[in-house]
């Protein structure tokens, strides 16, 4: 919303300077976006000083002129004046600017073969003088080189951002009244008006009254031998400076009257109106050529001005072509309404209009000013336009729901926190229109027409405590009390994991929780995607359903800047389905490039699976996870590469699911275009972590030293190599659950003097007796129970 | 009785002789070993008559004590020798660089997270989450935002396809209403989280993080809430002073409703949050509407109490001086390093919010 003082000023008496009012409007929620002055075509021509003069080489009368135009920026500038002279200021017109008199929009041009980068202006062509014999001269002493040379002579212009809920502040007089009520002036009255109204409106009006009708009262003036014109000076300034541009008289009064009064108008010629004016639902179908040009299709129920031909506009958003006025419009009918707020922005958001007028209607209007508004714009237009004016004509009525709302006085100190009379409450309230009845412990309040936001007794404790000034509420300090633990197990899981990830080297990215559906797909098992309605473009349009989709789309990124050797990592929510809460929330890290690359003291190495199978065994145990629990599977996902992945579960591998991790498929590194060999990645089900519910403490066994010394023993087998390590791990723990406290493979070899198809495995397993040292022959002994037990259950022989 | 001086002597001159680590061994052995000039007075003791055994005893025990000594001090000075002779052919190059680490970040915006999660921590805040995709109800009606309102269109929302009901929630406002509904007064939750509105440009991401905050109590008034983000935003920032403003909004969920600013200055081209001339808005909040209550099934009557909002990546932004919103999401391996943060930079009151 745009104002001024000085039109603030038609409304409140006040002393107040542009500072203060900008102030206090901020103070009591009338917030000021910004202080400035209209924009001027003017503003572009500045003060310039000649710094050296020459000849031009191909042309007698003109000279090149080398011209400081401030901010240390030289410019040249070709010039036939005689006195453009070294040392002269003087006005510059930059390319782009228009020159008053000619109308003519510069540009940069070649004047006989020399660029020239604007013009050096004469007092005639800035329409100044009519002086033509050369550029105008600048006395030096009181000159800033880059100043504009027009001072900019309009007001500065105040704009108010204001919220939805005060429709009334969309009116000059609702913000002056506002600052009346705090304290920095006082409303005016409105003047009365006394018009001799001898006819009676001559064109019938009627409101079909259906369901959905979406006007409530239709106000409206006839006025007869009008002449439409150019507005006045006074009147065109006031409609620039809202940024709108001056059409006509009769249109800019009825803009005028809206943003003083907030109270849109509508004006028609009355001549092409056919017969008279019914006001219904439109029917799908129908059709009209709106004012700004397009034509519109009706659905059903829109609220439509009509005539005995067809539709004449849409109530409260936008007039009609067919209706409109113009320069020669003879008679004019006024329209002044009321139209439901909830009906206008149904339509203009099937239609998707958006005008000042429907901007306004659909926060509510004072369906009190209807009559007000059409008799001050009647009185403006019978001022500028001439003509005769009809007594007003009403259609419809407005049922007025006039609620009281009972406010008790204590009210205002439970909610703010202190306490004001009630005295002061009925001072603030009054002066906001409110109409008021004392009783003991509370008072009764009638809103006014202008305020649809107020409806109970909250909204005027807003109301009190925003005039009275946000800076007087009291500062409590806070308690320091916990109600309950800040995080439960599941969200301390969630920042301990993060942090132990990044731990591991991996960088956090926080990327969009949509992607790119293509991408999606190949990490997805959903059956149908989660696809956004509007999304922002093609390739953010479905809710990602794992997190290596943008992963990958970021190191795609990064790769292609060469920053081949990444590890990120992000935490956060996968989509499931549509519904709220069909999400997880998961880790999904990346890894690729590599280990060490070109390093002097280490062999240069891809990283592997099994880089990235530390880091999320080591992340899982870190969590909480006992790794005696874990299972390790190859089974995996279609995402990733078959035989080089696997999946850790919880128990067995058929318990739940702790994650995945392996080399991510190479068709969908391929696909992808990533430009590296191997990705590797791991994701977690952090979700699936079980909650529990003991402290470590109380879960750890008692700690027990053993005064026997551990032994450790090797052993050696060739088994067929479809085996899988952990299988003979766990065939050798269970031989000895006690005694056995580790089975750590050393060695695994496929190659000469090994049978094809199998392979040799190495490991050697630790003993720690907690009764007795071993004897060689208990070694013995159960050194012959694991060769046996891995010889029966794999048929592995062992290696000599 | 043995001439012990003589024997000393003689001792003492076969130490003298000894040149290097093999001539030590021998010469050791000659003294020490099975028939070494000491074991065989040894021998001799029990053989001596009672009263010239103790004096015997006594002299040959110091004799053995200093020889020893002496031996020792000559095995330390070979192997002395010998390490310094190995040492001089061991020269690292110690400014080569050492072994590969990989070093991880956290997010600025994690960081943050976890920085105001300490903060309202330490004031008895708990947190609460809520998913991020919504319905209306939860997003708007039951925050006293009814259909063709027009304060919906400050949110520009996303919509699930094939459903008018299902979005992505404009803000973190609905966990206000779910925590009501699940649960019994007093509340005093904060729920940080992913928001979304599909509005893109310079200062626009389309996905951001909120940060809600709620109480509700008997008696929690409007100086609470101001004295709750005071506190918070001092904290925040780490500053002693802060210029703050507390100035009148309107959301449809909370009234009275306030807009609270910082001031700032611009300082060799950096913000500078706490001090100067201008205002910087940082969080929207208020009194919670008595109908929000009523949605969330919590008698107005009997309990009241304020809710705000903050854009955690607005305060990442001016914590740490970072200029463009849209580089958070964008996972630029050089941003990220930048601005990220160590895992081991929790922060914690005790040890500071921030390094």
């Amino acid at each position: 919303m745009i104002t001024s003082l000085s039109w603030l000023k038609n409304h409140l008496s006040t002393k107040a300077n542009l500072k203060q009012v900008v102030e206090r409007l901020t103070e009591i929620g009338l917030e000021v976006e910004s202080i400035k002055s209209p924009d001027s075509s003017l503003d572009n021509f500045t003060i310039c000083k000649i710094i050296k003069s020459q000849k031009h080489p191909n042309a007698d009368k003109l000279k090149i002129c080398e011209v400081d135009i401030g901010k240390g920026n030289l410019v040249k500038v070709v010039c036939g004046a005689q006195n453009a002279i070294d040392g002269l200021f003087t006005v510059y017109a930059p390319p782009g600017a228009i020159i008053p008199k000619t109308k003519i929009k510069l540009k940069i041009a070649k004047i006989r073969g020399i660029e020239s980068f604007g013009m050096l202006c004469s007092g005639n062509e800035l329409d100044q003088s009519s002086d033509v014999d050369g550029i105008i001269e600048l006395n030096k002493k009181d000159k800033n080189i880059g100043d504009k040379y027009f001072k900019n002579s309009s007001e500065e212009v105040i704009d108010i951002s204001i919220t939805p809920n005060r429709p009334d502040c969309l009116g000059i007089r609702g913000i002056a009244r506002d600052l009346a009520a705090s304290g920095l002036g006082h409303l005016k009255k409105q003047p009365p008006i006394k018009i001799n109204q001898k006819f009676k409106q001559p064109i019938k009006v009627s409101i079909i009254n259906e369901k959905n009708n979406g006007c409530a009262v239709f106000g409206s003036v006839y006025i007869k031998n009008v002449v439409n014109k150019e507005s006045p000076d006074w009147l065109k300034k006031r409609i620039v400076s809202l940024g709108l541009k001056p059409i006509s008289a009769i249109v800019d009064i009825t803009n005028y009257i809206m943003f003083d009064l907030n109270r849109p108008l509508h004006a028609y010629d009355a001549d092409k109106i056919n017969k008279e004016i019914i006001v219904r639902n439109s029917k799908k179908g129908e059709t009209f050529e709106a004012l700004d040009n397009k034509k519109y299709l009706l659905d059903n129920d829109m609220c439509a001005i009509t005539d005995k031909s067809g539709v004449l506009g849409l109530g409260g958003i936008i007039g009609g072509t067919r209706s409109g006025t113009e320069f020669s419009t003879k008679n004019i009918l006024l329209e002044s309404a009321y139209f439901y707020p909830s009906e206008i922005r149904k339509t203009a958001k099937k239609l998707n209009i958006d005008t000042d007028a429907k901007y306004r209607f659909e926060r509510g209007i004072d369906p009190n000013s209807i009559k007000i508004g059409l008799e001050l714009a009647m009185c403006m237009v019978l001022d500028i336009c001439g003509g005769e004016a009809s007594k007003l004509s009403f259609a419809g009525k407005f049922k007025t729901k006039n609620k009281s709302i009972e406010l008790n006085y204590d009210k205002f100190l439970n909610i703010i926190g202190f306490a004001i009379t009630s005295s002061e409450i009925k001072k603030i309230l009054t002066s906001l229109g409110c109409e008021i009845k004392s009783g003991k412990k509370s008072i009764k309040v009638y809103p006014p027409s202008w305020r649809p936001d107020i409806k109970q007794d909250i909204d005027l404790i807003e109301e009190l405590i925003r005039i009275k000034g946000y800076k007087k509420i009291p500062l409590i300090n806070p308690e320091k009390e916990n109600i309950k633990e800040t995080l439960n197990n599941r969200q301390k899981l969630f920042h301990f994991s993060q942090r132990a990830v990044a731990a591991k080297g991996f960088i956090e990215a926080v990327t969009w929780s949509f992607t790119d559906s293509k991408v999606d797909n190949y990490f997805s098992e959903l059956k149908n995607e989660i696809r956004l309605s509007n999304p922002i473009s093609n390739d953010l349009d479905v809710l990602r359903s794992s997190l290596y989709s943008n992963l990958m789309i970021s190191a795609k990124k990064n790769i292609h800047r060469n920053f081949e050797d990444l590890m990120l990592f992000e935490i956060g929510p996968v989509f499931t389905g549509k519904e709220p809460g069909k999400q997880t929330t998961m880790i999904g890290a990346i890894k690729t490039g590599k280990h060490s690359r070109k390093n002097w003291i280490e062999k240069e190495r891809n990283f592997d699976v099994f880089d990235i199978k530390g880091d999320v065994l080591r992340t899982l145990t870190e969590i909480g996870i006992d790794s005696q629990k874990i299972s390790i599977s190859n089974k995996t996902k279609k995402w990733y590469h078959p035989g080089r992945s696997g999946l850790i579960s919880l128990g067995s591998s058929n318990g739940p699911e702790l994650a995945y991790f392996g080399e991510i498929h190479p068709s969908i590194i391929k696909k992808l275009d990533l430009k590296v060999e191997t990705v590797l990645g791991f994701e977690i089900f952090l979700d699936n972590i079980p909650e529990s519910r003991k402290k470590i403490r109380e879960i750890k066994p008692q700690f027990i030293v053993s005064d026997y010394q551990k032994v450790i023993r090797d052993f050696a087998f060739v088994i067929d190599g479809k085996i899988n390590s952990g299988e003979i791990i766990n065939i050798v723990k269970n031989t000895d659950k006690v005694l056995i406290k580790n089975v750590k493979i050393f060695d695994i070899y496929q190659g000469e003097n090994i049978e094809s198809g199998k392979k040799s495995i190495a490991f050697s397993v630790t003993f720690e007796p907690k009764e007795k040292t071993l004897s060689e022959e208990d070694i013995e002994k159960v050194s012959k129970n694991i060769i046996s037990s891995v010889q029966k259950e794999t048929g592995a022989t062992l290696r000599s | 009785m043995e001439n012990f001086n003589q024997i000393e002597k003689d001792i003492l001159d076969k130490i003298k002789s000894i040149k290097n680590r093999n001539s030590y061994d021998s010469v050791k052995t000659e003294i020490f070993g099975k028939k070494g000039i000491l074991t065989e007075l040894f021998k001799k003791i029990g053989s001596l008559d009672q009263d010239q055994r103790k004096e015997f005893a006594s002299r040959l025990n110091s004799l053995k004590t200093k020889v020893t000594e002496i031996l020792e001090k000559k095995l330390n000075d070979f192997n002395q020798l010998e390490i310094d002779k190995k040492l001089k052919n061991e020269n690292l190059d110690v400014t080569l660089p050492g072994r590969t680490y990989f070093s991880g970040k956290i997010h600025p915006v994690s960081q943050v997270i976890d920085e105001v999660t300490s903060i309202f921590s330490e004031i008895g805040f708990s947190v609460e989450e809520g998913p991020d995709v919504e319905n209306e109800y939860y997003n708007f009606s039951a925050l006293n935002t009814p259909e063709n309102h027009p304060a919906r269109d400050m949110h520009d929302t996303f919509y699930l396809e094939q459903s008018k009901d299902l979005l992505l929630r404009t803000h973190t406002s609905p966990v206000q209403i779910r925590t009501m509904l699940k649960g019994k007064p007093p509340f005093k939750i904060i729920a940080p989280g992913r928001t979304y509105r599909c509005d893109s440009d310079q200062t626009h991401s389309p996905m951001f993080h909120q940060l809600e905050g709620l109480h509700i109590g008997k008696n929690i008034n409007m100086g609470h809430l101001k004295g709750c983000l005071y506190y918070f935003v001092k904290k925040f920032f780490e500053v002693e002073k802060v210029k703050i403003r507390f100035r009148p909004s309107h959301f449809p969920f909370t009234e009275p409703s306030a807009e609270v600013d910082i001031g700032y200055k611009i300082e060799n081209g950096q913000i500078k949050v706490g001090d100067g001339d201008k205002w910087l808005e940082v969080l929207g909040c208020g009194m919670v509407h008595p109908n929000v209550l009523k949605n969330a099934k919590v008698n107005p009557k009997q309990y009241q109490g304020y809710a705000f909002g903050v854009g955690l990546d607005r305060l990442a932004m001016l914590k740490y001086g970072i200029n463009d919103l849209r580089a958070f999401f964008e996972s630029d391996i050089r941003w990220l390093e930048f601005y990220g943060f160590d895992p081991l930079d929790v922060p914690t009151n005790y040890r500071g919010l921030s390094r």
